[in-house]
């Protein structure tokens, strides 16, 4: 699936948990990726290369490493 | 006509703790304080002669016919009008009462036409049933006087007649358009013998207000307003009890037949949805399943581009199967996907999925919900606990504040609309936030009321302003937080930031603040406030979110778990909620339970006989998504045309094409179909058999009128392709199924076919808890325990109107078609709705140089169309509004793949647009896409 498809779909989530400390906020996201995301997905966010992912929302970005470890 | 096969008790019941005791000819009868003579003497076995008078309006007291002696008393009363009292003696015969009433019979005839042979009426005819009861046999009046048997026919009605010869004024149509329906069509104009029945100021029936809802026809006690099926075809001979197809409300009927031909559909009195009501789909559009265009033998064809062929079922069922095997052997067991259909059962629905999880081997199956509920079901999920409405449609009956929230529900969900209407004449306020001035706002006999129009896309800004003035100014039920909420804390502290304020929330939302407040305090003092939405809603990219925010509100104000009060999504197709429950959503198993969890997986390993995977599977968008990079490459679509109703259908066709197998299962060949390789004809409701559930989780029985015109059931074909893919599946019949979906599913753990039929419908969770099913929930606990408040913050779409697109597009439905109107299109809907128009303020249409019913060109970041614009003051400036019934249109050719952050619902609602004329050399351009 293409990158900036996966990043639009993370940050619109991050976004949501703009409110919530850091930490929480990546926890919210995680969850929700390994909630709702189906492992192709999942994938293709692990796989995004770091120049993308450097583009990402700040706690999108911390949930990466939720993810990687949850997943 | 009357309700055919149904006890008329003359007037309504009444509640009362207060029973009196009468005697009506000697026999006793206990009946509530306040029931008229008329239905104690109805309900004791004794029927006194009526015309004006039946039990779904209220006592009129003008034909004189249903008159009584009461001992002690002088005269002879109108039992209709009498209220019983306590030791009352009633006599219902008399040689007066005779002769009274003979009189009266014998001036109703001296003005009707004597053609009781060749009545359409015959048969059905309260008159003709009177004047034999009352044993009328001459009629004195010479028939050279005055009369009305000349009087013209108003045939313009594609459904109904108009017959003014036949009319014995006695208002039950007026008054079933008034008290049932709240449109106030009709009236009787003139005085005394020129009293006449008319439709608006004078016009005819088409041309009036009149919504051919079908009350009047239903009220009518002669064939004075009869349908034109009758006229053409007879009295109907057989009845089967079953459910409407169409909205989400769910409607009751009694289908009336004549062996296998659909005479006329009649709400059923006893409806749990409905109760006697209906509207112009469910009364009326029925055709379509009788259409020429109704595919009914299964097609393939190798590639897109080649041409149908015709096949038998077998060899259709084979290729499928075969098929998608290949396709899952070359590209891993995830390339492959189904969409169930909210129009189908639920059995049909369980079965799809079951096919899915267990002979597809994964969990990418969805359903139409995720363009409209998901987000309710995420939404409430979080905060209460299941994804369902809390109440049943009567509770609106004991609402003292009604919020309608993004929904129109007197054009999507007419019935409950009436409903609701009902409730506001009584004395409710309403509360309406839409950007457009609906219908609702002003209606006949109902304060107006207070309307917030907001931005489009503000909701959630809007609602967490009214849940900060109710914390902030005290209003809050600390009670009901204290003992049945949780997380609260923290959720009080956001809500009480200043951004969450009125004031700050005004200029965003394009509400004063003093209307805000206005509202909050409305809501809060209720005591009973109850929040109805639609797709207003869910169809943005912070769809999930105002679910949450609408249910924290609910919560602090102790608006939770009692009648008239609740959260109440108003779903959009019959059975979308019955297919949410039954395990369409690609993260969950019937009864709303995660694919993660090992427990709920056992069980349904131990039924299926595979063992399921634990991980969620595709949603619909991420289907197209993966179609297009190539992991993705057969799909089975049941019953949707999700090429005309999905979003930025540029995207959605793309995808579509690049499949190697589509296989689509519908009664025509609709848009989807196009890319389809193969096409499996399903049945029409009329031939289904199994169960749909309405939006207030209202199970109901879907009989087969007839058998199914394709010579199978929709559930059949799905077992075969499971089969032909080497996973036996089958079953002797649907009972069965629901039996399979009861053993498995703790929520429908007592029903069965036969509770249904026993009981007529129940709503779930229906269980050893709760047999007899659960009208209202969340009474003493949530489905979670405690409600769970969840902050939300507003955070704005990114679809930004700008110099290039300036203005808002919204879309939605009207009254008269139904979705991608693929039924509604193929009946005599069509007469109020023949092409989608863009709905434009008068200042924006001036801007452009735009006249009403000029073409125009609506343009897209993602594409353009063309239609008609309609000139509407009721939509705000910077704001155009159109709908998505039909295909030449294609709406959705303009709107965005935005969506909702949590579901992924498209954002229908928010879409930046141009409109411009079309300019006059220019061929009007089929739905272009942008480059």
């Amino acid at each position: 699936m293409a990158d900036a498809r996966i990043a639009r779909l993370v940050n619109d989530i991050a976004v949501q948990f703009a409110h919530q400390p850091l930490p929480v906020a990546a926890e919210s996201v995680a969850r929700h990726v390994i909630t709702f995301w189906e492992p192709r997905m999942r994938a293709a966010l692990l796989a995004m290369p770091a120049a993308a992912t450097e583009e990402l929302d700040e706690r999108a970005k911390a949930a990466l490493v939720l993810i990687r470890r949850g997943g | 006509m009357t309700l055919s096969g149904q006890p008329d008790l003359g007037t309504p019941a009444r509640s009362s703790e207060s029973v009196v005791e009468l005697l009506v000819d000697g026999i006793a009868v206990s009946v509530p304080a306040g029931t008229s003579v008329l239905r104690a003497a109805a309900l004791a076995g004794i029927g006194i002669p009526k015309l004006c008078a039946t039990d779904s309006l209220e006592p009129f007291g003008s034909c004189r016919l249903c008159l009584v002696e009461v001992d002690g008393k002088r005269g002879t009363p109108a039992s209709c009008t009498l209220p019983v009292a306590p030791g009352m003696s009633v006599r219902t015969q008399s040689e007066k009462l005779a002769r009274l009433r003979r009189g009266v019979a014998e001036l109703y005839i001296s003005d009707h036409p004597l053609d009781c042979l060749t009545c359409p009426a015959n048969g059905g005819c309260e008159l003709q049933d009177v004047v034999g009861v009352v044993g009328l046999r001459e009629v004195r009046y010479p028939d050279t006087g005055a009369n009305h048997l000349e009087a013209e026919r108003d045939t313009s009605n594609p459904y109904f007649d108009f017959d003014p010869s036949k009319c014995i004024a006695c208002s039950r149509c007026v008054r079933a358009c008034d008290e049932v329906q709240g449109t106030f069509a009709l009236t009787i104009m003139g005085r005394g013998f020129d009293s006449a029945v008319s439709a608006g100021a004078g016009e005819n029936f088409l041309d009036s207000e009149c919504v051919s809802c079908g009350a009047c026809v239903q009220a009518c006690p002669t064939a004075t307003l009869q349908e034109k099926s009758v006229v053409q075809l007879g009295m109907p001979t057989r009845v089967v009890n079953t459910t409407c197809a169409y909205c989400g409300v769910g409607c009751s009927f009694r289908a009336e037949l004549r062996g296998t031909e659909l005479v006329r559909m009649v709400p059923d009195k006893d409806g749990g949805a409905n109760a006697g009501h209906s509207c112009v789909k469910g009364r009326f559009a029925f055709g379509y399943a009788s259409h020429p265009d109704r595919v009914l033998a299964p097609m393939l064809r190798e590639r897109i581009t080649d041409e149908w062929r015709e096949v038998g079922w077998d060899e259709a069922i084979g290729f499928v199967g075969r098929r998608f095997r290949e396709i899952q052997d070359r590209h891993g067991l995830g390339a492959i996907g189904a969409i169930t259909s909210s129009r189908t059962t639920n059995e049909e629905v369980y079965v799809v999925q079951r096919m899915v999880r267990a002979a597809f081997a994964n969990n990418n199956v969805d359903t139409c919900a995720r363009v409209c509920h998901s987000p309710t079901g995420y939404g409430l999920k979080q905060t209460f606990g299941t994804s369902a409405g809390t109440q049943d449609f009567a509770s609106v009956g004991k609402s003292d504040v009604i919020v309608v929230i993004g929904a129109n529900p007197t054009d999507g969900h007419p019935v409950f609309a009436a409903r609701m209407k009902r409730r506001l004449r009584q004395g409710a306020k309403l509360i309406v936030a839409d950007p457009r001035r609906i219908d609702l706002v002003r209606s006949p006999h109902v304060e107006p009321g207070l309307h917030l129009p907001l931005r489009p896309g503000t909701n959630v800004a809007l609602v967490n302003a009214i849940a900060h003035t109710v914390v902030t100014e005290g209003l809050a039920d600390e009670e009901f937080v204290a003992q049945r909420c949780e997380e609260f804390a923290d959720w009080q502290e956001f809500i009480r930031r200043p951004e969450n304020s009125p004031e700050s929330v005004a200029e965003i939302a394009g509400v004063p603040a003093e209307d805000i407040r206005t509202a909050a305090r409305l809501y809060a003092a209720g005591p009973n406030s109850a929040i109805y939405y639609g797709l207003g809603v869910t169809e943005h990219s912070q769809g999930s979110t105002m679910v949450m925010a609408m249910a924290n509100l609910a919560m602090v104000t102790g608006n939770i778990g009692r009648e008239g009060v609740g959260i109440n999504p108003l779903r959009g197709q019959n059975n979308v909620q019955g297919s949410c429950d039954m395990g369409s959503f690609p993260h969950e198993l019937p009864g709303y339970r995660h694919v993660s969890d090992d427990a709920v997986r056992s069980i349904f390993e131990a039924a299926w006989g595979r063992t399921l995977l634990a991980e969620p599977g595709l949603r619909l968008p991420n289907m197209f998504d993966a179609a297009l990079d190539g992991s993705f490459r057969g799909m089975f679509v049941q019953g949707e045309d999700i090429a005309q109703s999905d979003p930025n259908t540029r995207h959605v066709t793309a995808a579509l094409a690049a499949l190697d197998l589509l296989v689509v299962q519908d009664l025509f060949v609709n848009e989807t179909a196009k890319y389809a390789h193969v096409l499996l004809p399903g049945t029409s409701f009329l031939e289904k058999d199994g169960t749909f559930t309405n939006a207030e989780r209202r199970i109901n029985r879907v009989r087969p009128v007839m058998p199914p015109r394709t010579g199978k059931h929709e559930w059949q074909i799905v077992c075969e392709i499971a089969t032909a893919m080497g996973y036996p599946m089958s079953y002797p019949e649907p009972s069965e199924i629901m039996a399979e979906i009861a053993a498995t599913t703790p929520t429908f753990a007592g029903v069965s076919f036969d509770l249904l039929d026993k009981l007529g419908s129940v709503q779930w969770p229906c269980n050893a808890a709760a047999p007899n099913g659960t009208p209202i929930m969340h009474v003493e606990n949530f489905v979670r325990g405690k409600g769970r408040f969840v902050p939300t913050p507003y955070v704005p779409t990114s679809e930004r109107s700008t110099r290039r697109f300036p203005l808002i597009l919204t879309t939605g439905r009207i009254l008269s078609q139904y979705n991608v109107g693929a039924q509604t299109r193929r009946t005599a809907n069509v007469v109020w709705h023949a092409e989608d128009v863009l709905e434009i303020h008068p200042h924006d249409a001036e801007d452009r140089g735009v006249r009403d019913g000029d073409e125009v060109v609506l343009s897209s970041r993602v594409g353009q169309t063309t239609l008609r614009a309609r000139i509407a003051d009721r939509m705000p400036v910077g704001v155009v509004y159109t709908t998505f019934h039909h295909p030449v249109t294609g709406a959705n050719v303009v709107t965005t793949d935005n969506s909702d952050w949590a579901t992924n619902c498209p954002e229908y609602k928010v879409t930046a647009v141009q409109v411009a004329l079309r300019p006059v050399q220019q061929p009007a351009p089929e739905p272009l896409l942008a480059d």
